[in-house]
């Protein structure tokens, strides 16, 4: 069933919306321009002075000449460590090599020497979590000082630290995921591992060097005077020590040997749903800025959107008449088939019941998950308590949480609260998680937390006899509110990885198409779903 | 016609383009001609078992060789174009030109005579004058010619020429000749029936380099009908002499320093066979010669009468050869990865795409007809023809071929077998490709003409890709940030090209993306003739696993056996600088790379530790 929009492109509240939208996404584009620069001008000048090319430029060469480049936390560390990790001193993405999506790993040198910063773990595992889920070849392009001292609390020692960058290689290695090492630059200590635990190491001569104590440690623990490339160097790995297999004479020699080393993995793409034949939507996609509104508190209907994402906007609905501030349905992205469930407003027992149906059906016939997510949570008062909402609500929970289909997450609009759970939030797993620069996420709404805080301190200050005014209760409400605000920015998110990165909202459909392609790499497994609470 | 063809062919052809167009083909040997094409018993063998009434000889080879026309004729077979006799008579030049003075024929002076002593010789050279050719008795085709301008320099000249008369012809005798200061190659196409004989006019073939035809015309610009008709006759004359049967070429040198006069002609041989570029005179005359081969071999007498023949138009034909032209004209080789000609020429090609120029035979690709109202018609075609031929895989003469056809003085029609000579520099100047072309070809080097739906996306920044690529030795790097399915930003050193599909069709640098195309890492852009560029794979820049190229080291433990090298001495890569024997094994130690010895750290007889130095080389 195509769907009909009622946008009005000349209309004032399109253009109106419109310009909101561009505004929003200025302030990214800005993020992602200074995280794309890494350490600096002066930084990167002295990098390439040694002949070494740029993170971007390395990634780009070892693609296929033109291969998209789906970028995951391209404003990680954004904001934080006083600026000192643009991007998080590293670059992770999935493009492809000889057609094969391959997710790759590239240190930012330029930034702190590569050094990992706890952000620069955090996303070096997300890169190798969405590998493992989605059975991608890992490239890592490793320059890299290891980790960075001063940060050793919050990257060293837990479950999710450095160590398990080593502990995925091994696991993902035994899982038939292919492991590739290029050393341009640094491996030292820990991040030696990185080139020893994979499948295949290429250096590049005179340039990378891999060792577990550099020159000036080795003095100092045994007074042995050696050079970094006698101790570690190309030569050395490729023909004593073997921990390398591959020497290569420059960078462009050593991504040429990685693109080999690619061609020859008899990878496989498991091939798990009927492509159709890709189709163009029949509205331009780069009106979705004019018909999704600039203020979050204003109802729109999400169908808008899916007409500017799907394929001839052609929207299968599914149990159209009931619970209807859920919309599910089936459609196709690029030709892949997908079912959307997508939010229309708050989420009453009714929707909640009949996501789990979809989500069911969608796992029954293996079809891909596209989650819309814009939600302020689940209704509440008695009437929706008493008639069972946490019942129904859980559900939906249970349903997309055991779920074997691949989930992708769109965010593009608020995500407060439990609502964040039934829609594939990334508690839930997702296989990726995207965020619009207009979207906004925290446990609940800032207003609504500082009147529960507001609620419990007049509670107490009123048991004690005392009085407090409408002034002293904004005064107090005013942190929390902006708090709220500032903390549930897209750019706040995505610092800290809780998303997969803030993308141009005009490119959604570009990017659930790339997300589907390197899903679709890991076979679909049958679903056991849990017991639900009937 | 109906005949049916048997086409033979060797090794080295076994999928050309002759064999697939003939009726049935039959392998004869090996891809050296000596092996196969100049087995005159196997390929008679080959009709017999075949079942073949005649046998065509083209135009190389057997062509002219009187034994195997005795061997097809004992064979019960026809040999399609003349006699055992007739070129036998031809043959050898010297008793040709006593034959063809005898029957009123004007010849050049010379030595013709059988004394083939070196004094002698030069002796001859000194009576006639310098300067004089040198040419092989049983040669054709400018191989066994020499030019000697100084009686100094007759002794050198002549051994070359005698080296390379044995080689090719299996006869190393020679004649000598007067030299003609401002000679015009015109040569008359005869067709006899073993008794009389015809004139299809005259081809000028005046284009020549290092007396290899590279433009003919027919007719001959400039030429008058009286001297038409003393040659023709002349031509005729010199068939009849000898019963001449089927097509044959006698060539004039013809001296035009003062215009095209009667007297100023003389026989220099006769091609006792079909011509490469007989189809010039096809195109004026509107006969179809290799038909009026088959005819009179088959027992017709001449298809027409002398009255009967006119000409019609101009017509000109280019020889396209691999060759690379800047390297001297060096003969090329490789796999033709693509090959088409424009509409509005006859292209005689032997080759197809995908075939490969093989070191084994002559490198030509084709032969360019054009066929036109006057000589300025026919030439302009002639221009447009060239600049649509597009030969992928090697390199051509295709570019030398277009100079000359926008040369002013071949316009002009000032034409003389020094033309070339003359003004080489300019006509093999090398088209430069500007930054388009370097685009066009890092365009296919990367395979950015197809593009994908989703070709370039990024979330936010574009990424830069690059590729190296040489063109004419000289390497270049070419970036590109793809901007999306139909544009590309590229840069290529200080310029910047927008590459952008509209409709379709790419558009580099404001104009229409030339067609390519890419064999391996050679990519030729069709455009200005022909731009050749090699993509620099930087896997072929296998590092060395050595380590250090300074040192040769001892691979194991053992004895060193013997050392060759010493302080001082030159080496190249490869070389052997020691044997180390180990394991009762010798092993040979090679110069990792060309150097100079610096020092011989182990004598012979020292038993050494693995890793141990052995020779060290100085520092480059």
């Amino acid at each position: 069933m195509k769907l009909i929009s009622k946008a009005l492109p000349s209309s004032e509240a399109f253009q109106a919306n419109r310009a909101a939208h561009l505004d929003a996404l200025a302030q990214i584009a800005d993020a992602a321009e200074a995280a794309r620069m890494g350490g600096g001008e002066k930084s990167r000048a002295r990098h390439e002075s040694r002949g070494k090319m740029l993170p971007r430029r390395r990634v780009a060469n070892l693609l296929d000449p033109g291969s998209p480049f789906l970028e995951i936390g391209a404003t990680a560390a954004h904001g934080m460590y006083d600026g000192a990790a643009p991007c998080a001193g590293v670059v992770a993405g999935i493009g492809r090599v000889h057609g094969q999506e391959v997710m790759v790993v590239c240190n930012d040198a330029t930034v702190k020497g590569g050094t990992y910063y706890p952000m620069t773990v955090k996303k070096h595992l997300r890169a190798q979590e969405i590998a493992e889920e989605n059975h991608l070849p890992c490239i890592y392009l490793v320059d890299s000082g290891g980790a960075n001292l001063p940060n050793q609390d919050e990257v060293f020692p837990d479950r999710d630290h450095f160590g398990r960058i080593f502990y995925n290689q091994a696991r993902m290695s035994a899982k038939g995921i292919p492991q590739i090492a290029v050393v341009m630059g640094s491996c030292t200590a820990g991040g030696a591992y990185v080139p020893a635990m994979s499948d295949v190491t290429i250096i590049v001569r005179e340039q990378g060097t891999i060792f577990l104590a550099g020159p000036p440690l080795v003095k100092a623990a045994t007074g042995e005077v050696v050079t970094a490339e006698e101790l570690g160097g190309g030569d050395v790995h490729t023909r004593l020590s073997g921990v390398a297999d591959y020497l290569a004479e420059d960078d462009a020699h050593a991504l040429s040997l990685a693109r080999r080393a690619v061609q020859s993995l008899n990878f496989r793409k498991a091939q798990s749903v009927d492509w159709a034949s890709p189709e163009d939507p029949a509205y331009d996609p780069d009106e979705i800025l004019g018909v999704v509104p600039a203020d979050l508190r204003t109802p729109y209907d999400i169908r808008e959107v899916i007409a500017r994402l799907v394929d001839g906007s052609r929207f299968d609905e599914f149990k159209p008449r009931f619970g209807e501030t859920l919309v599910t349905g089936f459609a196709h992205v690029k030709g892949c088939p997908i079912g959307i469930v997508a939010n229309n407003g708050v989420l009453f027992s009714e929707a909640a019941q009949k996501g789990a149906h979809f989500v069911e059906l969608c796992s029954q016939r293996k079809i891909p998950l596209v989650f819309l997510q814009n939600i302020t949570g689940f209704m509440v008062g008695r009437k929706y308590e008493n008639e069972g909402i946490a019942r129904h609500g859980a559900k939906m929970v249970t349903a997309v949480a055991t779920t074997s289909v691949p989930k992708i997450t769109m965010l593009v609009g608020g995500s407060f609260g439990a609502g964040n759970y039934g829609m594939a939030g990334r508690a839930y797993q997702p296989r990726f998680l995207w965020t619009w620069p207009n979207s906004r996420i925290s446990v609940m709404g800032g207003e609504q937390a500082a009147g529960v805080l507001a609620t419990v301190k007049r509670d107490a200050i009123e048991r004690q006899g005392g009085e407090w005014s409408p002034e002293e209760e904004a005064d107090f409400k005013r942190p929390t509110i902006e708090m709220f605000e500032h903390q549930s920015h897209p750019l706040y998110a995505s610092a800290r990885l809780w998303d997969d990165g803030i993308i141009d909202p005009r490119k959604s459909r570009d990017v659930l198409a790339l997300s589907l392609a390197a899903a679709l790499n890991a076979p679909i497994e049958e679903t056991r779903f849990g017991v639900f609470r009937m | 016609m109906g005949v049916a063809c048997v086409a033979v062919h060797s090794e080295a052809d076994v999928a050309a383009k002759h064999v697939a167009m003939a009726d049935e083909a039959v392998p004869i040997g090996g891809a050296a001609p000596a092996d196969s094409y100049l087995r005159g018993d196997v390929i008679i063998e080959a009709a017999l078992d075949t079942g073949a009434q005649a046998i065509h000889p083209g135009y190389g080879f057997l062509s002219e060789n009187p034994e195997f026309v005795d061997l097809v004729e004992a064979a019960g077979l026809t040999f399609i174009g003349p006699s055992a006799d007739a070129i036998r008579a031809m043959g050898l030049k010297d008793a040709a030109k006593k034959l063809m003075e005898e029957a009123g024929v004007p010849v050049v002076p010379g030595y013709h005579g059988n004394n083939q002593d070196p004094e002698h010789l030069s002796g001859a050279a000194d009576a006639i004058g310098y300067p004089v050719l040198i040419k092989a008795v049983a040669g054709g085709g400018g191989k066994g010619m020499r030019l000697v301008e100084r009686s100094q320099d007759f002794a050198a000249a002549l051994d070359s020429a005698r080296g390379e008369a044995r080689t090719a012809f299996g006869n190393d005798a020679v004649l000598i000749e007067k030299f003609v200061t401002k000679p015009r190659h015109i040569e008359v196409q005869v067709f006899g029936d073993g008794t009389h004989a015809v004139h299809l006019f005259e081809r000028d073939c005046s284009l020549q380099r290092r007396h290899q035809k590279v433009i003919e015309e027919a007719p001959a610009p400039g030429m008058t009908d009286e001297m038409r008709a003393a040659m023709g006759q002349a031509a005729v004359r010199a068939a009849e002499a000898i019963g001449y049967k089927g097509a044959g070429t006698v060539e004039f040198i013809v001296d035009a320093s003062d215009g095209l006069r009667p007297d100023r002609f003389w026989f220099m041989e006769m091609n006792t066979r079909l011509q490469v570029e007989h189809p010039v005179t096809e195109a004026i005359t509107g006969v179809d010669l290799v038909e009026w081969q088959l005819r009179v071999a088959s027992g017709e007498s001449l298809p027409a009468r002398q009255e009967d023949l006119s000409i019609t138009g101009h017509a000109f034909e280019a020889r396209l050869y691999a060759e690379d032209v800047p390297k001297g004209f060096l003969p090329a080789t490789g796999t033709l990865s693509h090959l088409a000609f424009p509409q509005g020429c006859r292209a005689d090609s032997g080759v197809r795409a995908g075939d490969t120029i093989s070191p084994w035979y002559d490198p030509m690709i084709a032969k360019v007809i054009v066929h036109g109202r006057t000589r300025a018609v026919a030439l302009s075609q002639l221009a447009a023809a060239l600049d649509g031929t597009q030969v992928g895989g090697t390199v051509t003469n295709l570019a030398f071929l277009g100079a000359l056809a926008r040369h002013d003085g071949f316009a002009a029609a000032d034409v003389d077998t020094g033309l070339i000579g003359r003004d080489l520099d300019a006509l093999v100047q090398d088209p430069a490709p500007e930054p388009r072309h370097r685009v066009a070809a890092a365009m296919q080097a990367l395979n950015l003409v197809e593009t994908r739906e989703d070709s370039g996306f990024t979330l936010w920044a574009p990424l830069h890709r690059a590729v190296q690529l040489s063109h004419r030795g000289e390497a270049f790097e070419a970036d590109v940030q793809v901007a999306g399915p139909d544009r590309q930003i590229w840069r290529v050193g200080e310029a910047e090209v927008i590459a952008e599909r509209r409709g379709g069709a790419w558009r580099v640098g404001g104009e229409r993306l030339p067609a390519m195309s890419r064999s391996g890492h050679t990519i030729t852009v069709f455009d200005r003739y022909g731009l050749v560029f090699e993509v620099i794979d930087p896997l072929e820049r296998d590092a060395l696993a050595g380590g250090d190229l300074n040192v040769v080291e001892a691979p194991m433990p053992g004895l060193v056996k013997a050392v060759f090298a010493e302080a001082g001495q030159s080496v190249s890569a490869g070389d052997r600088l020691a044997i180390l024997e180990a394991m009762k094994m010798e092993h040979s130690l090679l110069a990792a790379r060309d150097g100079v010895v610096a020092e011989v750290l182990a004598a012979a007889g020292t038993q050494v530790e693995a890793g141990a130095a052995l020779v060290r080389l100085e520092e480059e």
